[in-house]
């Protein structure tokens, strides 16, 4: 490393020498002992939107119900994210293990890794892995059996209710919310569904100790995270990092010298101008990401950029809801207007005012989430726009 | 149920647990305006349009999928609401055809109204309408325009829900989302039994029943042509309400001025073939009983009614292995029709060529009925043309007539003759009660033991209904019914008639003799009823039907004197050999998908 400021961490695919050492000592352990601990680190999701891991279990802990369920999001559709892929790759064990003490926790007795179609390699692979999991459970005593479902490839059936629907033999279609899935998820059950790191890290915790973990990272957030970095970069790949850093720093360690703009948190999340990578956090206090971590160097158009992202949401919006459906149909037509002098450059202004109401209306994250990187692409790079 | 406490626009409001904040401003008075709930259908929160500003949340979220809870401080409408909304709208605008001066739904549409309540202009945004679109008009009764479409899937929802039919779904995603049929076929080759109430229950023109009355006009305004019209005794009930009428008026006299103002040589009424399918109808379940108890032979029971052609499509489809349940009488306006080119047109001396036979009616079924190949039993098409209660008010609207100032006449003679219990047809549960009073007369000569002929079981707005009646006393060539406790049902809704069906086929069904209506609440909530339509309306037109029987003097079908005549000189006896030429019909057997 560069710059210490920059810590690399080695929690998540550090290998153990005995197979379900990890699990095994967990399970031995007491629920309100293991929630406890995972509560203590102060655990937030990793798949992008940060909800306390440790409430997430507790409220499913607390609902009566004779069936509950246990999910493993791997749906991994975020443009510039593919750490989920290497975890399932290199550790599964411990992914479905965390599935397993969460399982002990809640009281499911079936869980179902939710895996993203483009991923149906893995299959054998997971199954062979998942068979000799399923015994060991039976071994130690756990009433828990894991099994995949593979989805088809519709980026929002990552979003956790269209995926329960997508489960259901349904339409891939995000739902009201509430209830949310901890009281009503698959079938009605309560269910807890979490992003595939998540489950590592909630396992790996009961491991090193919530101190531990909390040591790492800022008071927002704790430990440390898995991050796909892409684009202009001489070492693109997946690398787990201390949560905290400026972008400033993360630059210099993976950028190629000019880099111009990184966005963060995939086509759903924010881009960061060069003049605000010194101020602003990788993290929930600044910005949080599921991961995804594109570096673009000067010889990008950002309206290019743009352009592909609404592109893309465009396509991938399930279509059900007004402000999603429409609206990244009117983005996408309003740049372009602008951009070919169709519409004057006051025209942004009308659009930026869209974006709002698509995040305060849709319905689901999907449609939420424009807002954040359109006007931080249009804000900073408008010449671009118009020119 | 526990009790709720909230504040809407600084009203307190106390509401039962699992309401939905719109419901909850209801009570205060609050309209919040909406585009994809409808009261009939589950909540889909999808056209955001009813959005609110609830204390402590972060985004607006829909009011009508999000529930009332306790301390909840709601504001319906603040400035950050109205642009939302106001963005909504001029969103669905932008992907709308907005050629509203073409539109049939015009001055009736859900959209319309909230543009110009909101006045959205056509600048704010771009057009991102489909160039493309091409309106579907292959089926006979329904024409699907996708320009028009806001996407709230109310048709969807009513067709899974209220029909389980299933024949439009929602497919693609993002910008080419769409409702679709199956393989997107064209509407005419899929399993759509045509009820109509996906139209019913549109918000806009994108689902409309495909019109007639321009062929209509053209008949009329022929010379050698002898235009006559038969009106379903729902139309009565509903028309008012195209014509300034408050919901629930009858307006049969009014109607039938209308009509031979409008040039028909000859207005009648549907109700007349009512009472003649309640003579045949109620026969050939006797007989079916006859069969059954007295030869012990395999015959198909419970029977089933036939008027609905919604209902038949429905059982050809999903049931085509149990159509012997389904009575072989033809539905009141398929036998009006074969009729009307044959008695009539013999009694008449009229040539049977030149009678241009149509039919007015709550239903869209109806439409593709007259066209079905069985329905020329007559030599003819037996009935020309099937117009919808909406488009009889448009034709009215059409010919300049003050409806509200009109004068009122009786039908015409020859088949314009009815009776109470031809009328009830219109609400569910009618076809039933009318059977019994004649049936139960018949076999035992005794009035149905219910006071004023009422025979509540069978009426009112439950999906299903079920009545015993104890056969007692009969008369000597019934006696084989002596004792007999007759089972029947009444189903509306084609989701319970599945429920009826799936009984039939595992053999678990108790009945004899059921009656099944494909539309909620039976033709009064009928797909071709004036829009909207819901349960306070169905209830009220519902209500009007009785009402109309009430003040008949005559209220059972066999006493109608055109019914004693036309057997007498005619059709001789009931399930005779002419009855089955023109009165009866065969089913198909049709594919699942």
């Amino acid at each position: 490393m560069k710059d210490k400021n920059l810590k690399i961490v080695d929690i998540i695919f550090k290998p153990h020498l005995v197979k379900y050492e990890v699990l095994d000592k967990t399970v031995a352990r007491s629920n309100e002992d293991i929630l406890k601990e995972i509560i203590d680190s102060g655990l937030r999701g990793r798949g992008g939107a940060g909800f306390p891991t440790g409430l997430k279990w507790k409220f499913a802990a607390e609902q009566k119900a004779k069936k509950k369920i246990v999910i493993c999001n791997a749906d991994e559709g975020e443009p510039g994210t593919f750490k989920d892929r290497e975890i399932l790759t290199k550790v599964p064990r411990k992914v479905l293990g965390g599935m397993a003490v969460c399982a002990k926790i809640i009281g499911a007795k079936r869980g179902f890794i939710y895996l993203r179609g483009e991923y149906k390699y893995l299959l054998p692979f997971l199954n062979e892995e998942l068979e000799d999991f399923n015994k060991h459970l039976k071994e130690i005593g756990l009433d828990f059996k894991i099994d995949i479902f593979l989805g088809s490839g519709a980026y929002v059936c990552g979003e956790e209710s269209a995926l329960f629907n997508s489960m259901e033999g349904k339409r891939g279609e995000p739902r009201n919310k509430p209830p949310y899935p901890t009281v009503a998820g698959l079938d009605n059950m309560p269910t807890v569904i979490n992003n595939v790191e998540t489950l590592v890290y909630a396992l790996m915790i009961c491991s090193i100790g919530s101190k531990e973990f909390k040591a790492l990272g800022t008071s927002d957030s704790r430990g440390s995270k898995v991050f796909s970095i892409s684009g202009d970069t001489p070492i693109p790949g997946i690398y787990e990092l201390e949560l905290g850093m400026s972008v400033y720093d993360f630059v210099e360690e993976f950028g190629d010298g000019d880099t111009k703009a990184v966005q963060i948190g995939g086509a759903s999340g924010f881009c960061v101008p060069r003049k605000k990578f010194k101020e602003t956090i990788i993290g929930f206090e600044g910005i949080p990401t599921g991961g995804s971590m594109m570096i673009f160097n000067s010889t990008r158009s950002m309206y290019n950029v743009l352009h592909n992202y609404l592109d893309f949401f465009e396509e991938e919006s399930c279509g059900q809801c007004t402000p999603c459906r429409i609206g990244y149909q009117q983005l996408k037509k309003g740049v372009e207007a602008v951009k070919h002098g169709e519409k004057n450059e006051e025209y942004l202004q009308q659009l930026m005012k869209l974006t709002e109401t698509m995040k305060l209306t849709s319905k689901c994250g999907l449609g939420q989430s424009v807002a954040n990187s359109f006007s931080s692409i249009v804000n900073n790079y408008r010449e671009e726009m118009v020119y | 149920m526990a009790n709720i406490n909230l504040i809407i626009d600084d009203f307190k409001v106390t509401v039962e647990e699992g309401t939905s904040i719109l419901q909850a401003a209801e009570k205060v008075n609050v309209k919040i305006p909406t585009l994809c709930y409808h009261e009939d259908l589950c909540v889909a929160g999808n056209c955001r349009v009813c959005v609110v500003e609830v204390e402590g949340m972060r985004t607006l979220p829909a009011s009508c999928a999000i529930p009332a809870e306790e301390g909840m401080v709601v504001k319906t409408n603040t400035p950050k609401v109205r642009r939302a909304r106001k963005d909504i709208v001029s969103l669905l605008v932008s992907e709308h055809n907005t050629q509203c001066t073409t539109c049939y739904r015009s001055t009736n549409c859900e959209l319309q109204n909230l543009s110009a309540e909101y006045n959205i202009d056509n600048e704010t945004y771009m057009s991102v309408l489909k160039p493309d679109i091409v309106i579907d008009r292959s089926s006979w009764a329904i024409e699907k325009d996708d320009s028009k479409c806001i996407r709230c899937q109310r048709c969807v929802r009513t067709c899974a829900e209220l029909q389980h039919v299933n024949a439009i779904d929602v497919v693609h995603k993002g910008k080419d989302m769409i409702i679709s049929t199956f393989v997107d076929a064209p509407m005419n080759d899929v399993v759509c039994v045509n009820c109509g109430q996906c139209i019913n229950h549109c918000p806009t023109g994108a689902l409309t029943e495909r019109r007639y009355f321009d062929d209509v006009w053209d008949a009329i305004g022929d010379d050698e042509k002898h235009v006559i019209i038969n009106t379903a005794p729902s139309v009565r009930v509903g028309l008012g309400e195209m014509l300034g009428f408050p919901v629930g008026t009858r307006v049969t006299g009014k109607m039938v001025t209308a009509l031979r103002k409008i040039g028909f040589d000859s207005v009648l009424d549907t109700d007349f073939t009512a009472d003649l399918t309640i003579i045949e109808e109620g026969t050939e379940l006797l007989t079916r009983l006859k069969k059954a108890l007295v030869d012990k032979k395999k015959v198909a029971l419970p029977m089933m009614t036939s008027c609905s052609p919604g209902w038949v499509k429905f059982i050809e489809h999903m049931y085509p292995d149990h159509l012997d349940h389904l009575s072989t009488c033809k539905s009141p306006q398929q036998m009006f029709g074969s009729l009307a080119k044959t008695y009539y047109a013999e009694k008449k001396g009229i040539d049977p060529k030149n009678i241009v036979c149509v039919a007015g009616m709550p239903c869209a079924a109806k439409k593709y009925e007259a066209n079905r190949p069985e329905m020329r039993d007559s030599g003819f098409q037996d009935i020309d043309a099937g117009l919808t209660t909406r488009e009889i008010g448009h034709m009215i609207k059409q010919a300049g007539i003050n409806f509200l100032d009109l004068e009122e006449s009786d039908f015409d003679s020859l088949m314009g003759e009815s009776t109470g219990a031809g009328v009830i047809f219109g609400a569910t549960g009618g076809v039933m009660e009318a059977a019994l009073r004649t049936a139960y007369e018949i076999v035992t000569g005794r009035e149905v033991p219910f006071e004023n002929l009422r025979i509540m079981p069978v009426r009112g707005d439950e999906g299903i209904k079920e009545a015993t009646i104890k056969i007692e006393g009969c008369l000597p060539e019934w006696s084989f019914l002596e004792g007999v406790e007759l089972k029947v049902a009444v189903a509306h809704g084609l989701i319970n008639a599945r429920t009826i069906m799936d009984q039939v086929v595992k053999g678990e069904s108790p009945y004899h003799f059921i009656e099944i209506m494909a539309c909620p609440g039976g033709c009064i909530g009928g797909g071709g009823q004036p829009i909207p339509t819901n349960a306070e309306i169905r209830k009220k037109r519902t209500e009007a039907i009785y009402a109309e029987d009430e003040g008949k003097v005559l209220r059972k079908s066999h006493e109608n004197p055109e019914i004693k005549q036309i057997y007498k000189e005619f059709l001789k006896e009931p399930l005779g050999h002419k009855s089955h030429e023109l009165l009866h019909t065969k089913y198909r057997k049709r594919f699942r998908y």
